[in-house]
């Protein structure tokens, strides 16, 4: 049992199908104790059938709608500014159906109380913004009657009935009628309140159809902060128009009507008008209590469903996933069976049974449930049991493709070499230390920032393991390059000595100090280099050597081809694997042996020459360079004058060229070749069965059609196999260049980080002129920070991310990963919970 | 109290963050400028004449390297007292955000 659970970290878990029988009174549990279990993949039986043709589509709408009614009770809440309570911890307990109907009613009745508050309190909002309009249009109409009263006063004495009012001879008419000042001419006005910004349309159409035969008086409403909280912030204002005759009025009031304005009518005499005016503000009065009563009443029915609005969601939530569920299962004609199919992991199995076994004692239900185990050709879904550690590594490879049931998973090893190949090209210790404090930072906060709802810091959270073994990894390379921050630590002592080089050991003199701009340290000169290579890591005397380039170039990129070739090494062989795992012993002889040996005795045999040319002595002006030595070993080009590393090489070379050429062959041809004998074998048995019955024309046609397909179906055969080697073979090439990405990108890495000490931290350091450079020097260090997190954290890490992941998917993955499976997914409440969460 | 408080909270925490990492790492860089470290070379400010001078060879390169050396430490010195403002604005911060609720 132990071997089997680890075994699940290598490949995927065995999954058996199963059939599942119970009672449709305690289908709602046993289901409910599935999803609390999250173990448990329902089939869907019922393929052909659309959404509305699925049995339990009405309980489906039914919880769609209680989600509606519990949303539009979230909205109301944030509008009032309620806080609803943090979720609890424990399990609620999924209501059975008989419950639904209760909880549906109580959701019906919470709805519409809310809409009723809701409407009630509109209308008294708009009776409120009414009531103070007409008040404030009665307190400005005040003033255009005083000023028509003061006129009048100067003038005639007044009439008894309606209001008169002498024009001024300030109006412009076009067609200068008879307006005197002093004529007495009986008037009607209306008043009313319009917005602010179609006042000069109105303003201009009055105009255009009563040719100035009016006066229109118009004032701003005062905003204050009551009205603009209530009417929101358009502004008003208040006019009142006076003309002569009452057909005219029925035009203006058609066009205010137009305008959208609303009309008070407003009382001629100014007693009339000061009652109005108290009896409005009373009135007002009124209407804010009431509504300040209403808002607290909402305000507690809101309150006391913030209570239970997590526990209820939850339910609805759960209560529409199981019923979504049983739509995938089968009823009988009888309606009290429910046959459903299940993908489970074989270890798991007793779990399931347990939990069917308490969902039926809760429903209380004699019969217990049966599970049986069925056989079935179908190919289940993959299943990577992860924990929280491990769950990174297998979302990116997943990202890439779900592995095929029951091959190898990469994932494990993915946790190694993924932030390793990172770090190569990463590899700067200074750097390093920083990103392994921000992980740490995100793991001991992880669940401070799952509960802000950003996708960033899901993906950080997420990849929060990731980064930090990237970051780990990138300290041990940055000490292997001896970067930090783009400086090197000297802490062992340096293996090259300048001071031999100078008289009487070397050929120096204190003159050649002062002629030469560049000096070249001689190995050759005893004492100059010690003889044992730096301990651990680049010695730090590159760091200060004008072609540390050149140097480091050079070991960068054999680094890059060796671990490149180990890499992809390491992936055919986990080929190897999966063939003993599937008992696919032809295929190691055809496939597996032939790809080894074409890989190894080429780039093996490169690596090789590498790391030979690295433990032997040679003088470099001779040295020859490796990349010329393999070009020429494929092209067979052996001059008389050329330095072989070793004796033999010419010879072993021939060999390892032949030997490799010859694989090709045998991967194109071998396997199909195979192929058509067995199908040859199969189709002499039934050419002599059939001969035997004597169908005659029948056979014999239905054989030829049969043999047609055969014969296409050997092309594809052939056709596939030649993509394959072909594939293989020339990927072998690219690949193995692509892995000097690390050298590049390590390259960059160490050329930018150098650049901005230079830019930037070095003009502080080298700012010397008194008083002001430590401050210079703090300010310049606080912008080198911030581009270092910037520029050199975050582009480059994630492009060496992208990087490191793209090896893996593509160079090291097509040696042995299909991916073509589907992703297990289970029926899982605490899953569904934290999704619809986010 | 409240007017002692002027940024917010994230900046507080850079602040802290950018002013711990600056302590450590000009501390460092002071030690290392104290000890004459020769791969530090480029970034002391000397001038021709330094290289010529006979009498006391290399005493003007390693004063150099000193009062580089000072300079990163009294610039340590100013993040520290960044670091201890921005480790008060975090608290005032935290302080004001429990008040509120």
């Amino acid at each position: 049992m132990i071997g089997c659970i680890r075994m699940s970290a290598f490949r995927s878990e065995e999954m058996c199908l199963a059939q599942l029988f119970f009672q449709t009174e305690s289908a709602h549990n046993c289901i409910s104790e599935l999803g609390h279990l999250g173990l448990v993949q329902f089939k869907d039986l019922n393929p052909g059938a659309t959404t509305f043709q699925r049995r339990f589509v009405k309980e489906v709408k039914k919880c769609e709608k209680m989600e509606r009614i519990l949303r539009y009770l979230e909205k109301e809440m944030v509008k009032s500014n309620i806080v609803i309570a943090a979720q609890k911890k424990e399990k609620e307990i999924v209501p059975c159906p008989r419950d639904v109907l209760e909880l549906e009613f109580t959701f019906e009745k919470l709805e519409q109380e809310l809409k009723e508050i809701n409407r009630n309190h509109d209308a008294l909002r708009q009776n409120l913004v009414e009531l103070m309009d007409m008040d404030s249009l009665l307190r400005m109409t005040e003033d255009f009657f005083e000023e028509a009263e003061s006129l009048l006063s100067c003038s005639e004495p007044p009439s008894e009935d309606s209001m008169c009012m002498t024009v001024t001879s300030r109006i412009n008419s076009r067609r200068n009628s008879s307006v005197s000042t002093g004529g007495l001419l009986h008037l009607g006005f209306i008043a009313g309140v319009i917005k602010q910004e179609r006042f000069p349309a109105f303003e201009k159409v009055l105009w255009r159809l009563f040719h100035g035969n009016f006066v229109l008086r118009h004032a701003e409403i005062q905003a204050t902060e009551e009205l603009q909280t209530k009417r929101g912030p358009a502004k008003k204002d208040v006019f009142i128009i006076f003309v002569q005759g009452d057909h005219v009025r029925e035009k203006i009031r058609k066009v205010c009507d137009g305008f959208h304005a609303s009309l008070y009518s407003c009382p001629n005499t100014m007693h009339e008008r000061k009652e109005m005016s108290s009896n409005i503000l009373l009135r007002m009065e009124d209407l804010r209590m009431i509504l300040r009563r209403t808002e607290e009443y909402r305000a507690g029915a809101l309150i006391k469903a913030a209570d239970h609005i997590h526990e209820w969601s939850g339910k609805v939530k759960k209560m529409k996933a199981i019923y979504y569920t049983l739509n995938l299962c089968n009823i009988d004609i009888t309606q009290k069976l429910i046959v459903a199919e299940i993908w489970c992991p074989v270890s798991d199995l007793t779990l399931v049974q347990n939990a069917l076994i308490k969902g039926s004692e809760q429903s209380g239900s004699g019969v217990t449930p049966v599970l049986n185990r069925i056989q079935t050709q179908q190919i289940p879904p993959t299943f990577n049991r992860t924990n929280s550690f491990t769950e990174g590594f297998q979302t990116i490879i997943n990202a890439y493709g779900v592995g095929t049931y029951q091959e190898i998973n990469p994932a494990p090893y993915t946790t190694v070499t993924f932030p390793f190949l990172f770090a190569v090209m990463f590899g700067d210790c200074g750097h390093g230390l920083v990103m392994t404090l921000l992980a740490v930072w995100i793991i001991t906060q992880a669940e401070c920032f799952r509960k802000c709802k950003n996708e960033l810091t899901d993906v950080l959270v997420g990849g929060r393991y990731i980064i930090l073994l990237m970051g780990m990894f990138s300290i041990y390379t940055g000490l292997i390059y001896n970067d930090c921050f783009s400086k090197s630590f000297n802490i062992f002592g340096s293996s090259w000595c300048v001071r031999p080089m100078f008289q009487p050991h070397g050929p120096w003199h204190n003159e050649t100090l002062h002629a030469c701009d560049h000096l070249q340290l001689d190995p050759v000169v005893p004492g100059v280099y010690s003889g044992d290579p730096y301990v651990f890591g680049i010695d730090p005397v590159w760091n200060i050597a004008s072609n540390k380039l050149t140097f480091l170039n050079s070991f960068k990129m054999k680094m890059s081809v060796i671990l490149g070739v180990s890499h992809m090494l390491f992936g055919v062989i986990l080929s190897l694997v999966n063939y003993v795992y599937f008992r696919n012993f032809q295929d190691i002889l055809i496939e597996f042996v032939p790809r080894l040996i074409f890989m190894l005795s080429l780039f093996g045999y490169l690596v090789f020459l590498i790391i030979y040319k690295w433990c032997i002595t040679v003088r470099s002006d001779v040295a020859p360079s490796i990349l010329l030595l393999f070009i020429n070993m494929m092209l067979f080009d052996y001059q008389s004058h050329q330095y072989y590393l070793y004796k033999e090489q010419k010879a072993v070379q021939i060999f390892l060229v032949v030997t490799a050429v010859l694989m090709v062959p045998v991967l194109l041809l071998v396997k199909p070749l195979l192929i058509y004998r067995t199908q040859m074998k199969t189709k002499q048995q039934v050419f002599g069965n059939s001969v035997n019955d004597q169908h005659g024309v029948d056979t014999r046609s239905s054989f030829s059609q049969h043999q047609r397909d055969e014969t296409v179906g050997m092309c594809d055969v052939f056709v596939y196999q030649a993509i394959h080697t072909i594939e293989f073979c020339l990927g072998c090439i690219s690949n193995t260049a692509s892995y000097l990405r690390l050298w590049a990108l390590s390259l960059a890495h160490a050329e930018l980080s150098e650049v901005l000490w230079r830019m930037v931290l070095q003009v502080g350091l080298r700012f010397s002129s008194g008083m002001g450079s430590p401050l210079t020097l703090a300010l310049l260090f606080a912008a080198f920070g911030i581009l270092t997190v910037a520029v050199l954290l975050v582009m480059e890490g994630l492009s060496a991310f992208l990087h490191a992941l793209r090896l893996h998917w593509v160079e090291f993955q097509n040696k042995f990963y299909e991916g073509s499976g589907y992703k297990f997914t289970p029926l899982s409440f605490d899953r569904l919970l934290k999704t619809h969460q986010e | 109290m409240a007017s002692l408080l002027f940024c917010g909270p994230k900046l507080a925490a850079c602040g802290l963050v950018l002013s711990i990492w600056g302590v450590i790492m000009l501390a460092m860089l002071g030690i290392f400028f104290t000890t004459h470290s020769a791969v530090l070379i480029e970034d002391v400010p000397f001038k021709e004449e330094d290289m010529h001078n006979q009498e006391t060879p290399l005493q003007p390169i390693y004063k150099l390297y000193n009062q580089v050396g000072y300079n990163c430490f009294i610039a340590a010195a100013i993040y520290v007292a960044i670091g201890l403002l921005s480790f008060c604005q975090v608290r005032l911060n935290k302080r004001k955000e429990y008040l509120v609720h």
